[in-house]
């Protein structure tokens, strides 16, 4: 059959109820001052892994939030666990532990 | 003895009313409602820490009891002449009044969400305003979808009625910000498993204590903060609410179900400003609401000789500003009088 080129496109929408909430319960449970984060973006500027690589923090945090979690796994790997932006964060987010109850999280479910 | 007339029984004209008259002066107060308090009335309880409406109302409206004050309620200034020092003010109810100062403090009205439609507002069943929940909230201290069940899931729309062309406000009305974050940590003291959401655009927690309160909103009580303007409601399968927004910190569109939304309705000018600008030769702004001759120093001196200025009539503010306001007018107007 040829190829018309056609395709079906999923959908971009984040519908909160059909993503993963297990997740983002888990994690408030492990470090809860993910809830006061005000995205501003601090964690993001400061992060060595930020300049050389697509790795957001203040972004990750919030695919947590939304239950986007699918290509959560392969995306932390790229922090050092230096904890800049920890020393950096306006509201005191433990970013560093919220990034290792994350990875706790897979281990667990491994 | 000098005569003033008021025109607004709100926070501002009991206030400002009260400070004239213990200054000796005869002071009548013209309010187009049947009962004095304004709209704080229909308030259950306070930003920033919940304290009880009536704790500041009750003793507004005794205060002009206690000072025997004219009250003419259900009633409106139709005209206002101004030649010899005195303004000839004649009312709905046939009368005539001669006075030496006119205070307005006509006040505001809250936004009428219907003019929302895309929002659902008495369209669809549990769409609510702010307004409407301090009610529920005021009678029984508990809140029910209308199949009588407790809420699951609540998301309060930020900036409804305001900072939108598209319903003629552009400004933005101040206080909602805040009560949305109050009214969401309420909802979660009364019901701890309901998921609640704050859908805002930005969010201004402007005064002191307010920070406090949206940190503790996120960190005590888990409210999920939305950074996206509502697009639209619909009624969703299972007969829930869906609601439609794009996440914009995460730049992608977003949508989820709710039990309940509630409406974050704005202050707007009376339907009086326009009679009362027209009749008293005053200013008003492109927003409608009156605009004083100084905004920085002489705030409650109007364009007319003798008519003066306080509280929200002047645009949106909240009750201890509006209180300073009131006072504030009372004593230019004293000294006015002089
Ligand atoms: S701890 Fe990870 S996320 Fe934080 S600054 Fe270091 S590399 Fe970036
Ligand atoms: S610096 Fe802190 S508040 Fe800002 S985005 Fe990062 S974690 Fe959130
Ligand atoms: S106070 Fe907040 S909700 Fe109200 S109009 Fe301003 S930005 Fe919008």
């Amino acid at each position: 059959m040829p190829d018309f080129g056609y395709t079906i496109n999923k959908q971009r929408v984040i519908d909160l109820d059909k993503n993963d909430g297990q997740t983002v319960r888990r994690v408030r449970q492990l470090e809860p001052s993910i809830n006061i984060c005000i995205g501003c973006g601090t964690c993001t500027a400061t992060c060595s892994a930020n300049i050389f690589t697509e790795f957001n923090l203040r972004q990750l945090m919030l695919l947590v939030t939304r239950g986007e979690t699918a290509n959560l796994r392969k995306d932390i790997e790229k922090c050092m666990l230096c904890g800049k932006c920890m020393l950096a964060c306006p509201r005191g987010v433990n970013t560093r532990n919220v990034l290792l109850a994350i990875s706790r999280i897979f281990t667990e479910n491994e | 003895m000098k005569k003033i007339a008021i025109i607004g029984a709100g926070v501002a004209g009991l206030e400002a009313g009260h400070v004239l008259a213990r200054k000796g002066h005869n002071v009548i107060l013209i309010e187009q409602k049947n009962t004095t308090g304004g709209n704080v009335r229909n308030w259950d309880r306070l930003f920033p820490n919940q304290r009880e409406a009536s704790e500041v109302y009750q003793p507004l409206i005794q205060q002009a009891v206690n000072d025997k004050l004219r009250i003419l309620t259900d009633t409106v200034v139709m005209s206002a002449k101004y030649e010899k020092n005195t303004h000839r003010l004649t009312l709905s109810n046939g009368e005539t009044l001669n006075v030496d100062a006119v205070l307005i403090s006509s006040g505001f009205r809250v936004f009428d969400a219907h003019r929302k439609e895309e929002y659902g507002y008495g369209i669809y069943h549990d769409v609510i305003t702010s307004a409407d929940l301090e009610k529920i909230m005021a009678v029984n201290q508990k809140v029910r979808t209308t199949k009588g069940k407790e809420p699951k899931r609540v998301a309060f729309v930020h900036c409804v009625g305001s900072r939108d062309e598209k319903v003629g406000n552009t400004y933005c009305s101040k206080v909602c910000c805040v009560t949305a974050v109050k009214q969401a940590i309420e909802i979660k003291q009364l019901y701890p498993d309901a998921e609640v959401f704050c859908l805002y655009m930005d969010l201004r927690m402007y005064d002191r204590y307010f920070e406090d309160l949206y940190r503790e909103a996120q960190e005590k009580y888990g409210v999920t903060f939305i950074r996206g303007r509502l697009s639209e409601v619909a009624e969703s399968f299972d007969d829930r609410l869906q609601i439609k927004t794009e996440d914009t910190l995460r730049g992608k569109p977003l949508k989820f179900n709710v039990d309940m939304l509630v409406l974050m309705t704005g202050m707007e000018p009376t339907s009086l400003a326009e009679l009362l600008a027209t009749e008293f030769n005053i200013h008003r702004g492109d927003d409608g609401f009156f605009t004083p001759e100084d905004e920085h120093v002489n705030f409650n001196i109007s364009r007319r000789e003798g008519v003066f200025l306080a509280g929200t009539c002047k645009g949106p503010k909240n009750i201890a500003e509006t209180i300073a306001d009131a006072r504030s007018a009372a004593e230019t107007i004293i000294n006015y009088l002089k």
